[in-house]
C-alpha cells in the first residue's frame, strides 16, 4: 500500500515538472561593476532565482555586505568576483565595508505568470 | 628641556624629519639629538600585506625595511605599535605573511585592527594572530609605563557606521579615565582617525566626540591613528592629534582626489611617503619624527 502511494506521489510529481519549467523562466545572470568607489549600477531589478555578478574594477579592495547580514562577499580583490543567487523576492540593501558611503539595492520580483 | 620646546608639526609628505619648535617658533635642534637618545615608542600602521597594485607592488618589502630599520636604533623602544590595516584581505595567509615580518622586531609589538584585518569574520583572524594582551573582552586595552597612561581603543566596530567605539567601549573609557590624574600625560591610539578628519571618505568616528569630551579634562593627551596613509595634525584644547603614515602606499590629501584610494607615485617618491615614526614624551606632549624609508 505504502508503496503504492510513493509511487503516485512520484507520477504525480513528474506531471509537474514540464509546468514549473515552463512557468520559471531561465534564471538570468546580472554583472554589477564595481568602479571609482560605486557600485555600477546602484540600484538593479531581478527575478527570484536569479543571480548577480560583482566584479571589482578598482586598484583597492572593495566588500559586498547585506546591511541585514544576509549575504557578505568578504574580501574582494581587484579583478575580484563574487556571485549570489537571490532565492526570495525582497528589497536587498548592500554596502561596501572597507568604504561604507558606496551602496547599493537590489530588487527582486516574482516573475509575473 | 621644557614642555614647550615640543610642539610638533610635520608636512604632509613626511620631508624626514621632525620639525620640533620652540614655544617661541624657533627650531630647536637639541630637541632632536634628545629625542634620538630617549624615544619611548615606534609607530607603524596601514601594511596592508597582500596588496600588490601598482602603488605598491611589493608592500612586504617596504614593512620589511621599516622593521629592519627600527631594529637598528641603537636604544630600543619600549614597544613598536601598529596602528591598523596589517592586512589586505583578513586571510589567514596574509596574517602568516604579516607575522613573519613583525615577529622579527626587537621591541614588544602592540597591533591593532583596522577594517581591512577583520573582513567578514568578526574579528576572529585578527584576534587569533595580534590581538593585544591582556586586552579587555572586546579588544581594547590600556596600560601605564613610565609615568605615561596609554590606551588603545577599537574603532573598526560596525562597518556601515565605520568608525565606531560603541558604548560597552565608551562605559570602559570612561570607567579608565576615572583613576588617572589631570596630569598624567595620555596617549591614545586608533586605527580610524577619532575626529571629522575627512567624514566624505569615511574619515571619523561616529561617537569619537564622546572619547573626545572624556579626554578633554587632561592636560596632555596625543592621539595616534592610521587609516588615511599621511601626516595630519589637528589640534583640540588639549588633545593633539596626529595620523600616520603608511608602510605601504599613501592615499591623496582630502578632497584632491575622486577617490580616497592607493595613490600611485614614481618609486622614489613612494619611499618618501611611507615608513614609520619615533614618538617620545618625557615632558607630557607627544614629539614625534618622522622616517621616511627614501
Amino acid at each position: 500500500m505504502r508503496g503504492m502511494r510513493h509511487f503516485l506521489i512520484g507520477l504525480a510529481l513528474l506531471a509537474l515538472v514540464p509546468v514549473l519549467a515552463q512557468a520559471a523562466p531561465a534564471a538570468s545572470v546580472t554583472t554589477v561593476h564595481i568602479r571609482d568607489y560605486a557600485y555600477k549600477p546602484p540600484a538593479l531589478t531581478i527575478h527570484t532565482g536569479d543571480t548577480v555578478r560583482f566584479i571589482n574594477d578598482d586598484n583597492d579592495a572593495h566588500t559586498v555586505t547585506s546591511t541585514d547580514g544576509l549575504f557578505d562577499s568578504k574580501g574582494l580583490d581587484t579583478n575580484g568576483v563574487w556571485e549570489h543567487t537571490f532565492a526570495k523576492a525582497g528589497t536587498y540593501h548592500y554596502f561596501c565595508e572597507l568604504h561604507p558611503y558606496m551602496k547599493g539595492t537590489i530588487i527582486v520580483k516574482d516573475p509575473t505568470p | 628641556m621644557r614642555r614647550n620646546d615640543f610642539l610638533s608639526h610635520v608636512a604632509w609628505t613626511g620631508s624626514g624629519i621632525a620639525y620640533a619648535l620652540s614655544g617661541a617658533g624657533i627650531f630647536s635642534g637639541r630637541a632632536l639629538a634628545d629625542a634620538a637618545a630617549t624615544t619611548q615608542f615606534v609607530q607603524i600602521s596601514d601594511s596592508h600585506i597582500g596588496f600588490h597594485q601598482p602603488a605598491n607592488p611589493d608592500v612586504s618589502a617596504t614593512l620589511k625595511a621599516s622593521v629592519d630599520a627600527i631594529n637598528a636604533m641603537p636604544v630600543q623602544p619600549k614597544f613598536v605599535v601598529h596602528t591598523g590595516d596589517i592586512t589586505h584581505l583578513s586571510t589567514q595567509a596574509q596574517f602568516d605573511d604579516a607575522r613573519a615580518i613583525l615577529s622579527q622586531l626587537r621591541a614588544p609589538l602592540i597591533a591593532l585592527p583596522g577594517e581591512h584585518d577583520v573582513l567578514g569574520d568578526d574579528f576572529k583572524t585578527y584576534r587569533t594572530n595580534f590581538g593585544i594582551e591582556d586586552a579587555e573582552d572586546g579588544g581594547w586595552a590600556s596600560w601605564d609605563d613610565a609615568g605615561v597612561h596609554y590606551i588603545a581603543l577599537l574603532n573598526v566596530f560596525n562597518f556601515e557606521k565605520m568608525g565606531l567605539m560603541g558604548n560597552d567601549q565608551l562605559a570602559w573609557l570612561k570607567k579608565d579615565l576615572q583613576s588617572q590624574y589631570q596630569q598624567t600625560p595620555i596617549v591614545v591610539f586608533t586605527h580610524v582617525p577619532l575626529y571629522a578628519l575627512y567624514p566624505q571618505w569615511g574619515w571619523t568616528t561616529q561617537d569619537g566626540a564622546s572619547a573626545l569630551a572624556m579626554l578633554s579634562g587632561f592636560d596632555h593627551v596625543t592621539i595616534l591613528n592610521g587609516h588615511i596613509h599621511q601626516i595630519v595634525t589637528h589640534v583640540e584644547g588639549n588633545i593633539h592629534f596626529a595620523s600616520a603614515t603608511a608602510t605601504a602606499y599613501p592615499q591623496p590629501q582630502p578632497g584632491t582626489a575622486p577617490n580616497p584610494g592607493p595613490l600611485t607615485l614614481p618609486h622614489d617618491q613612494l619611499l618618501h611617503a611611507i615608513g614609520y615614526r619615533t614618538v617620545r614624551l618625557d615632558t607630557g606632549t607627544a614629539a614625534i619624527e618622522q622616517h621616511p624609508l627614501g
